[in-house]
């Protein structure tokens, strides 16, 4: 293999481990942006989808129903949490929320290791997706180009909902000024509840996706809170296209790196982040002042 | 984020000493003398808690959400990322004594120093992020700098951790000092811990505590009123990080080694619990969190192998209902009698 295809296969492994990023960007984000809520469980939802995934897989032996599943199980465990612990605490500052959804996490994982052990879980690649494709420049995991596909699928969607529905259209106006939406007669506190599932859902159902290829451990959920983490604060907090394009680019980074100087990998992204703090505080798509 | 402190307590001036009750008189002489009353108690610990060296583990947290709280409690500043500045001072204080055979009282300076920077680096970067950014900004680059200690491996042990920090004898001019004692390793401890609260409290009570609390309360005003609101909150954050860089080599000092898990994220979050458990915003707060956590860990760990589960529902317990933690709601209760 050439040189420059070895770097293209690298492209290619980054945006597949970018569309991770991307969709535990997006639920992060749209969570932010509508209910003004950092949420420090994301990473936990996030295991909890991966260990539901698994679960449901090994019981019904059907890929495609876990992936049905997963969600549901994941957004349900969402609007559980928002109706009974955030709901309360709406206004009363921006801490509140983020210390109460990090004592959530420290819960939900200790509640999966009283479950399932501490050991982690087997996982497998569902038959259909096993083995490797050639993409012109090389041979490439069919599952990896599968997790492109459907993140590409899942953003459109989410596009399509928030850009073309009634409801896209609440949620929009609901980021801009809730108290003209509510004066209006809809009942916000409904939608944030149904936002913050939703995000939960994405989570949940990445999770899932991530499960066949990647250790599913109660503790899993901790390392990729802190990466979608800089992927938001990279792309711009409350921002879609910050979501995806900063979700890629992190990936590309941690991969070429990898490639390159693979003991520098973990950090390039952290270095990635300070560029753009020092040079673009608000990130790629943020809105200087949003947050002040 | 209300503040509770000594305004909170005292009644205005001139009321008559008849309408205060001798509890609330003598809650008023512990505010006022606070430095000498949380020393008082820590004298004392040793011998209200099972064993020393969960006397240790308290003194030891204890100082290091102290450091957090000033950050936390009285700037308003969410830092998920104190691990990081704790860990160096642990490693700076461990690598000065192992790698470079540095004597132990050279070595406390070192990972104060080596802590101050790294706050200096993590608080420059955050705080150019404004508001909810700051609690994932630190929490990144803490991550970012547990990466980098665990690569080091030559230096810091890696994975294992950084091993052979023998300190076994304390020599004061001459007269020496059995560091492996508990008892007298919590006393030289001690003696560092009270010098870094009366200098925690002397900053509380000068214009520049004035400062943070007003940037906590309304940060347009403070800048309105002039004062450089961001420089303001990176002298904070260095102040902080050398706090806890101080309980940092403490540590080092009293395990004699120092685990990669002093950097972790679950070490961040373990402050911030300590913190609001206690009571940010006040002085003793921190302390009350830090020994309230680690019972409830001491004790859980006997029956169960889930504490983290208790300890996360007695949070958001706390978050819930109890925001001001154990002691800002003592002390609530009182202001309001």
């Amino acid at each position: 293999m050439s040189e420059i295809n070895v770097i293209l296969m690298q492209m290619v492994t980054g945006v597949s481990l970018g569309s991770l990023y991307v969709l535990l960007a997006i639920g992060l984000s749209l969570i932010f942006g509508m209910l003004t809520v950092v949420n420090f469980a994301h990473g936990a939802y996030f295991m909890v989808g991966a260990y539901a995934g698994v679960y449901t897989y090994t019981l019904t032996g059907n890929f495609w129903v876990s992936l049905v599943a997963t969600p549901l199980v994941a957004g349900a465990l969402g609007l559980l949490a928002a109706r009974l612990l955030i709901r309360p605490l709406y206004g009363r500052g921006i801490d509140y929320p983020l210390l109460l959804t990090f004592g959530l996490s420290y819960v939900m994982i200790d509640t999966i290791r009283a479950l399932f052990g501490i050991e982690g879980l087997p996982t497998s690649t569902p038959a259909a997706l096993r083995g490797a494709v050639n993409i012109g420049i090389g041979h490439f995991p069919l599952y990896r180009l599968f997790l492109v596909a459907v993140t590409a699928a899942i953003v459109v969607v989410l596009w399509l909902f928030i850009e073309k529905t009634r409801y896209g259209l609440i949620i929009r106006a609901g980021v801009r000024n809730p108290e003209i939406v509510r004066v209006l007669g809809v009942d916000i506190s409904r939608i944030w509840l149904l936002v913050f599932g939703l995000g939960c859902a994405i989570a949940g159902l990445s999770g899932a996706l991530i499960a066949p290829i990647r250790a599913v451990t109660p503790e899993m959920g901790i390392s990729v809170l802190v990466e979608s983490f800089v992927v938001t604060v990279v792309g711009g907090m409350g921002s879609l296209p910050g979501a995806v394009t900063a979700g890629l680019l992190v990936g590309i980074v941690y991969s070429m790196t990898s490639l390159y100087a693979p003991d520098l990998a973990e950090l390039s992204i952290f270095v990635l982040m300070a560029i753009v703090l020092l040079v673009r505080p608000q990130g790629f798509f943020g809105r200087a002042g949003l947050m002040a | 984020m209300s503040s509770i402190d000594i305004t909170d307590v005292v009644s205005p001036r001139g009321a008559p000493q008849g309408s205060r009750t001798v509890l609330q008189r003598s809650m008023e002489f512990i505010t006022r003398h606070r430095v000498a009353a949380v020393i008082a108690l820590l004298v004392l610990l040793p011998w209200l808690v099972p064993y020393e060296a969960l006397a240790v583990n308290i003194l030891i947290f204890g100082l290091f959400a102290v450091g957090f709280n000033l950050l936390f409690g009285y700037t308003g500043l969410l830092s998920f990322g104190h691990a990081a500045l704790f860990g160096s001072g642990s490693y700076g204080a461990g690598i000065a004594i192992v790698h470079f055979g540095w004597p132990w009282w050279l070595a406390i300076p070192a990972g104060v120093t080596l802590a101050s920077l790294v706050g200096l680096v993590i608080g420059y970067l955050a705080i150019r992020s404004r508001g909810i950014y700051f609690s994932m900004v630190t929490l990144a680059l803490a991550q970012c700098v547990y990466f980098a200690f665990y690569k080091a491996g030559r230096y810091t042990g890696g994975e294992d951790g950084l091993r052979g920090i023998t300190v076994d004898v304390i020599n004061v001019f001459g007269w020496r000092l059995d560091f492996l004692h508990p008892t007298t390793k919590y006393f030289v401890l001690l003696v560092f811990v009270a010098a870094a609260l009366w200098f925690i409290s002397r900053v509380l009570a000068s214009p520049f505590g004035a400062v943070i609390e007003g940037i906590r309360e309304n940060e347009r005003r403070a800048a309105a009123c002039g004062y450089d609101v961001a420089a303001t909150k990176l002298i904070a954050f260095v102040i902080s990080a050398a706090v806890c860089g101080l309980a940092g080599t403490l540590r080092a000092l009293h395990l004699s080694t120092v685990p990669i898990e002093s950097l972790h994220y679950l070490t961040s979050g373990h402050v911030v619990m300590m913190s609001l458990l206690g009571g940010m915003g006040t002085f003793f707060g921190p302390f009350v969190g830090a020994a309230f956590v680690l019972l409830i860990e001491e004790f859980a760990t006997n029956f169960t192998k889930y504490w983290q589960l208790l300890v996360g529902l007695v949070f958001v317990v706390f978050v819930l209902f109890f925001p001001r933690g154990i002691w800002g709601s003592i002390l609530h209760w009182l202001g309001r009698r």
